[in-house]
């Protein structure tokens, strides 16, 4: 576990002992330092206030070159356990006294060294000059001490330096374990709530404030942030809640609509059930009846002809026509039945190419006719392609119909804009109609000519109206007696 | 009308105008007394499934065509045609619709089921005797029927 990962007792712990244990260890070295240095002056001074009375006493032995003298003033220095080397040169440098009288040869310089004191290979060594009142110098005393002293005062003072050191690292230590939790505590509160509050989510938790130092205002901050997520987190669970009252309601309202809209869907194919039916019967039972009158009043005209008279031969003539007529009326009908029943089947048309084969199917039927086509290249459409060819051959076949008595007759197909969308137009230059009765142009069986001027049931434009209605388009129409007719349409 | 040896044209019609207008269509051409009517779809069931009561069925009579109206008392045209086309013994015999329905859903459904041909009655009765005759003509001389 690396440092920064230390519970933070531990650290506040460590810092507090760390720094006074090193505040501590630097004040012992310091202390411990200058009493070795003191105590070394103290030392060096010592021995050469004792070398110098010793110089001044052995001035008669070397004068008088005493041996035996010298060797009985160097014995005093016995007094001095530290002592351990002593001797005195005559003035051509050579040993003339040593101490103590056992000494080993070669333990001594061999010739007196540089006046004065200093501390050499563990020892504190000394030249020190002998000399006369008058100033003639007699030779040199040469003292060399032991530093045990030295070492012993040292070693005492390392000894007090350690346990005053361990002593006050424990003070500091225990000392810590109280003061660190004036700002632990408030932080491991901080903390512990802190974890209340991701692992439960509970935003009523507070932290206790301690005191009014940063951490102080740190908890507060830290309560006012949860008391502010506290009310967002209310106002959001409300507004959820409301929301989720408000779905089920929609919910609720949206399967009472569906319930209607099957209802109305259940009542919508029943009535085309029976529309269907309705079909059905008008298109088997009406045309049985029709068809024997028509077949009977042929079987009078072929068998009885003899009997009958020119207007009764007439007469029945009319019958069959009128039959005839009634029979192209139900088909008429029925096929505008189916196309309100049929179902949509949506994809590209191309109108342009539709068209086309329209003329060319209508110029087939009536090969003696000379009929100009105008028609547009490329105008699709998306729309049902069976429903949408039913328009067009009823709008192109109104119109070649129409032009029957024009000397040049024309018929285009093409498109216009028309409030920002597209509509398309079949124009002719046939006999168009009077705009006053425009309105009835779309009506079933509304027609605005006799039979004997035009064709026609009056079915046709009813149909295609609500071919253009199913794709949810829009059809009128423009035009004058005489001056031909247009029709326009959007999908 | 008819003689048991020639039966060669079955018409399942009930409308009797319809019926007469049809064999007139046939006496043109000399079909007519090739010609058995069933009145409803049961008597034409009869006609080839019948226990044995029905006077044609004994001597195993198989005509060339059956012309079968759709709506039929009893039973209906569509259901006829079912029986017919799944049955091994009368499978291969050609059946013509002949009616006056013109609806999609009764065209897919007739041709679904193995009609051979449907025909619209026109209104128009010459029209509709054309149509007849040369329906005769077509399935009775022109048409190879299955032996």
């Amino acid at each position: 576990m690396s440092l920064r990962d230390w519970p933070i007792r531990q650290k506040l712990t460590a810092m507090l002992v760390l720094s006074s244990g090193l505040v501590l260890l630097l004040t012992s070295a310091a202390l411990v330092g200058y009493q070795y240095w003191s105590f070394r002056q103290t030392m060096r001074s010592t021995l050469s206030v004792r070398g110098s009375i010793l110089a001044t006493n052995s001035t008669a032995s070397l004068a008088f070159a005493n041996d035996a003298d010298a060797r009985e003033l160097l014995s005093a220095l016995r007094a001095d356990p530290h002592i351990v080397a002593a001797a005195l040169y005559d003035r051509n440098g050579r040993l003339f006294a040593t101490y103590p009288g056992d000494l080993p040869g070669g333990a001594l310089p061999a010739a007196p060294g540089p006046d004065g004191y200093r501390f050499q290979r563990g020892n504190l060594i000394g030249f020190q000059p002998v000399a006369e009142a008058g100033g003639q110098r007699l030779g040199t005393l040469y003292l060399a001490s032991d530093l045990a002293a030295v070492d012993a005062t040292l070693r005492l003072s390392g000894v007090i330096a350690v346990a005053v050191l361990t002593v006050a690292l424990l003070a500091a230590y225990l000392l810590s374990r109280v003061l660190q939790g004036a700002i632990s505590q408030p932080v491991l509160m901080l903390a512990e709530t802190a974890r209340a509050v991701s692992d439960r989510r509970d935003y009523s938790v507070r932290a206790a404030k301690l005191g009014e130092d940063e951490l102080g205002v740190l908890t507060d901050a830290f309560n006012h942030m949860l008391s502010r997520i506290e009310a967002q987190d209310r106002a959001l669970r409300e507004s959820k809640e409301g929301l989720e009252q408000r779905v089920a309601e929609r919910t609720h309202e949206l399967e009472e609509r569906n319930e209607a809209l099957r209802h109305n869907a259940a009542q919508l194919l029943a009535a085309n059930t029976e529309l269907d039916a309705f079909a059905y019967s008008v298109s088997h039972d009406l045309r049985a009846p029709l068809r024997s009158i028509d077949g009977f009043s042929q079987v009078l005209l072929e068998d009885y002809a003899a009997q009958l008279d020119e207007a009764g031969r007439d007469s029945l003539r009319r019958v069959r026509a009128a039959t005839q007529r009634m029979g192209t009326l139900i088909d008429d009908l029925l096929k505008l039945a189916r196309v309100t029943r049929v179902e949509m089947r949506t994809e590209f048309v191309d109108l342009s190419v539709m068209a086309r084969e329209i003329a060319a199917e209508l110029q087939r039927a009536t090969p003696d006719r000379q009929v100009e086509f105008a028609i547009a290249q490329g105008l699709e459409a998306r729309g049902d392609a069976r429903l949408l060819r039913v328009a067009l051959e009823n709008l192109l076949g109104n119109s070649w119909k129409y032009t029957a008595k024009r000397t040049k007759p024309k018929i285009e197909f093409g498109s216009i804009e028309e409030n920002g969308g597209r509509a398309f137009l079949v124009r002719d230059n046939g006999a168009g109609f009077d705009m006053r009765y425009a309105d009835k142009l779309f009506g079933v069986f509304q027609r605005l000519h006799s039979v004997s001027e035009f064709e026609g049931t009056g079915v046709g434009l009813a149909t295609v109206r609500r071919i253009i209605t199913r794709h949810g388009g829009r059809i009128w129409a423009e035009g004058a007696v005489d001056q031909g007719a247009t029709f326009y349409f959007t999908l | 009308m008819t003689n048991q040896q020639q039966v060669e044209i079955l018409l399942v019609e009930d409308n009797p105008t319809d019926v007469e207008l049809t064999l007139r269509a046939f006496k043109a051409r000399n079909f007519a007394n090739q010609v058995f009517v069933a009145r409803d779809g049961a008597e034409a069931l009869d006609f080839f499934f019948g226990d044995g009561s029905h006077p044609l069925r004994d001597i195993g009579v198989v005509p060339k065509v059956v012309l079968l109206d759709l709506k039929l008392p009893k039973v209906d045209g569509l259901e006829v045609l079912r029986r017919l086309k799944a049955d091994e013994r009368t499978r291969a015999i050609p059946v013509v619709i002949l009616t006056s329905s013109r609806e999609e859903p009764d065209i897919a459904a007739a041709y679904r089921l193995g009609a051979n041909s449907y025909i619209v009655k026109p209104v128009d009765f010459e029209a509709f005797a054309r149509a007849v005759s040369e329906v005769g003509l077509y399935w009775l001389l022109l048409n190879e029927p299955p032996r």
